[in-house]
């Protein structure tokens, strides 16, 4: 059955139709994105009273500075981990809520909470709860023989910002898991049941494949938010530190840029960012979509 | 209707009318880094200046922090939307002095507009350090500080101590931070707010160790840091022994946001932070008594400690305003240098004295007796003869640095690296971004 085809004479409408949404993209992503590309190139005093065009000495400089490689190793593992966190406990309560009938509800509204949360609210949550100083957490975890103490050792304060960060991103994951998982329909779960598929088989064969547009779908988005949306968090709960141990790639752009008024370096960073990104959404649509069946 | 009509838009009319007598007061704006306590203070002064006479209204703004503030005044600086006035912390001296088309000299502003100014009225160390080096003073000094010691005095009397005698040296900090521990009087000896500026960069200029050459950067542009001595290398050392016994505990990176909380709860029996912390440590330590005392020192290294060395900030006027403007501004900072205006935010806050006359008005109105301990930070920054190792450190792009030496620092503490290896990696890395600080300034 072929949809009938509207055709409109007009030529002109459609591209009016574009404008308003070509002139946000070019005023509030294009042109910015082209400033900094043309900053990454110079060197500028804060002020901006002498511009010097310097080639790629800003790019040299960041790829012979061992704590930019070292903070692109640092953001893989945040990005990698906060994802993975983040997504298997997300389905992992989205199955639990998705087989409760009743009551459903009320375990949505409450999962979803989280979200609601501004990250800085959330940095703040957290670094009060593991204060070394103040904390409740690493209190009870001395009671049980572990020295927390995020303040001086690396690990710690990575672990703590996986955490944080993926706290929050499980509502959001959560949501569209159980949205997607009330889509799949009962007919093939319970012909499948028939046919003697145990609960786990059933998950593997059946509600998985179908979740995979979603699953596709939240592993981009959380990518993404592990990369540039922990910003706020990771200024309240631990600055970057210690030792630039979660110093991750949005929060270095930030302090080179604005705090350390580096501005041609912090440029190129976000080039450097931007390419990531792009190279990274290219990656996932070429090749993990490929996969997915919709 | 009609006439109701009629009856508003005549008193709107009228409305407008008045307006210009309203307009004609020039609006300065303020921006500063100030908030609660300190906030308030503030907007009274700028109130009080308003209040004294009818053509100019100082219009004062909290924009965050003071790296925030200053990055807030630089990002108007381009788009050409700076206010008139801005408070720079010490730390972005370097960055203020170097970008001359956009800062308005304080010393030419009050002789183009026939206010008086007198720089030898101002503390010395507060002069030498906000003046260029012909000697001309380029910001209005308005709140400064040095860093000293607190100390909880009744932790000191359960541990068996003089409750009345505070630790002047660091081998005695260390033997009574342990009788401390071991008595069970108190969980940690000491901590501190600050790694970079009370625990190297003060404590090298009360040992007269150099921080970086060229009289630590009041020379010029092509200074090198200098700060892995043997005395800095051997204070870290210990601050690592330390903190792996406990009688040291980290406060944290910049400022330290952990140190005042460990004081407070009577965790830590001793703290070193600003002066300015003084209004915030009564405040929060109403449970115990506080003791207040100078920063102490190696007594194996020199017997004569210097003067420790300034923090907080100045106000700098920036260029691209009417001249009636800055007549407006330079009225405001003769206000500011009042003796009553300087003394009242002083003694309210624990910031220096500025003036030599608001210190003379305290100690009329027995201020320092009364209020013991509250001199301390004036005594110690102007004992002796500052050199040029302790006249202050001044270099630009000085936050970036101090970011270095905190991260070292960590590294340190966490046993990556040896007190001399994390000092040797923070000049190195330090003197990288001098080099680049020195490029993009000639």
């Amino acid at each position: 059955m072929q949809a009938k085809r509207t055709i409109f004479p007009n030529k002109i409408l459609p591209y009016m139709l574009l404008v308003p949404q070509l002139a946000v993209t070019l005023i509030f992503f294009i042109w910015p994105a082209l400033q900094a590309l043309k900053s990454s190139f110079e060197r500028e005093d804060p002020f901006g009273f002498r511009t010097t065009f310097v080639w790629f000495e800003n790019y040299r400089r960041l790829f012979i500075d061992p704590n930019y490689v070292g903070s692109l190793s640092k953001t893989a593992v945040f990005a990698f981990s906060v994802t993975v966190l983040s997504m298997s406990l997300a389905l992992i309560l989205a199955v639990a809520v998705n087989r409760v009938l009743r009551t459903n509800r009320l375990y949505t509204t409450l999962l979803v909470w989280p979200y609601a949360v501004a990250p800085v609210v959330v940095g703040i949550l957290w670094w009060f709860m593991f204060n070394p100083t103040i904390g409740i957490a690493p209190y009870l975890l001395r009671a049980a023989g572990i020295d927390w103490n995020h303040r001086i050792d690396g690990t710690d304060a990575m672990i703590l910002v996986i955490i944080a960060a993926s706290w929050k991103q499980i509502s959001y994951n959560f949501l569209f898991f159980v949205a997607g998982l009330q889509s799949v329909p009962q007919s093939l779960i319970e012909a499948a049941a028939i046919d003697g598929a145990g609960p786990f088989k059933r998950f593997w064969t059946i509600v998985f494949p179908l979740l995979s547009p979603t699953t596709f779908f939240l592993l981009i988005v959380n990518m993404n938010y592990a990369m540039f949306d922990t910003f706020g968090l990771i200024d309240a709960t631990t600055q970057g530190g210690p030792a630039q141990a979660t110093n991750i790639l949005v929060y270095k752009v930030y302090t080179d840029g604005f705090i350390g008024l580096n501005i041609g370096s912090s440029s190129a960073q976000s080039v450097v960012l931007m390419i990531i990104v792009i190279a990274l959404t290219a990656i996932q649509f070429r090749y993990v979509e490929r996969r997915v069946q919709y | 209707m009609k006439k109701l009509a009629l009856l508003l838009s005549t008193g709107v009319i009228a409305a407008l009318a008045h307006a210009p007598n309203v307009a004609a007061q020039t609006e300065i704006a303020w921006w500063h880094a100030m908030d609660a306590e300190l906030g308030k203070k503030l907007e009274e002064i700028a109130n009080g200046f308003n209040e004294s006479q009818s053509e100019f209204k100082i219009v004062p703004s909290y924009k965050g922090t003071y790296p925030e503030t200053l990055t807030a005044a630089i990002a108007a600086f381009r788009a050409n939307e700076q206010p008139a006035i801005v408070q720079v912390f010490e730390v972005g001296t370097g960055t203020m002095m170097a970008a001359k088309g956009a800062v308005y000299p304080v010393y030419q502003l009050m002789e183009d507009n026939g206010e008086p100014w007198d720089p030898s009225g101002f503390l010395a160390p507060v002069v030498g350090y906000y003046s260029d080096t012909d000697g001309n003073i380029l910001s209005m000094p308005f709140n400064s500080s040095t860093p000293i010691m607190y100390y909880n005095k009744d932790v000191f009397e359960k541990a068996g101590l003089d409750r009345e005698t505070p630790p002047k040296t660091w081998a005695e900090l260390e033997a009574m931070s342990r009788q401390i521990m071991e008595s069970g009087a108190a969980p940690c000896g000491f901590t501190s707010g600050w790694i970079t500026w009370v625990q190297t960069e003060n404590l090298s200029a009360i040992h007269d160790q150099p921080y970086g050459t060229l009289e630590n950067g009041f020379g010029g542009l092509g200074t090198e840091f200098t700060f892995n001595g043997p005395v800095q290398v051997k204070h870290w050392d210990n601050l690592k022994k330390w903190a792996d016994e406990g009688l040291f505990e980290y406060g944290g990176p910049v400022g330290g946001g952990d140190a005042p909380p460990k004081f407070y709860a009577q965790e830590c029996a001793i703290y070193m932070n600003s002066s300015a912390s003084r209004a915030g440590v009564i405040n929060n330590s109403k449970e115990f008594e506080v003791g207040f005392a100078p920063l102490p020192y190696y007594d194996d290294v020199t017997t004569d400690p210097k003067n420790s060395i300034i923090g907080g900030a100045t106000l700098w006027a920036l260029n691209g305003k009417d001249p009636e403007v800055y007549k407006g501004v330079a009225q405001f900072f003769t206000y500011l240098s009042q003796p009553e205006v300087q003394a009242s935010w002083h003694q309210f806050t624990g910031y220096l004295p500025i003036t030599n006359a608001a210190y003379e008005l305290g100690q009329e109105q027995n201020y320092y007796a009364d209020n013991p301990g509250s001199d301390i930070a004036i005594k110690q920054i102007t004992r002796g003869t500052p050199t040029a190792n302790s006249k202050g450190v001044r270099f630009g792009n000085l936050t970036q640095a101090r970011t270095v030496v905190d991260e070292e620092f960590e590294a340190m503490l966490a046993g990556t690296k040896t007190a001399q290896e994390a000092l040797d990696a923070a000049v190195e890395r330090g003197n990288q971004i001098l080099r680049d600080f020195e490029a993009a300034n000639q």
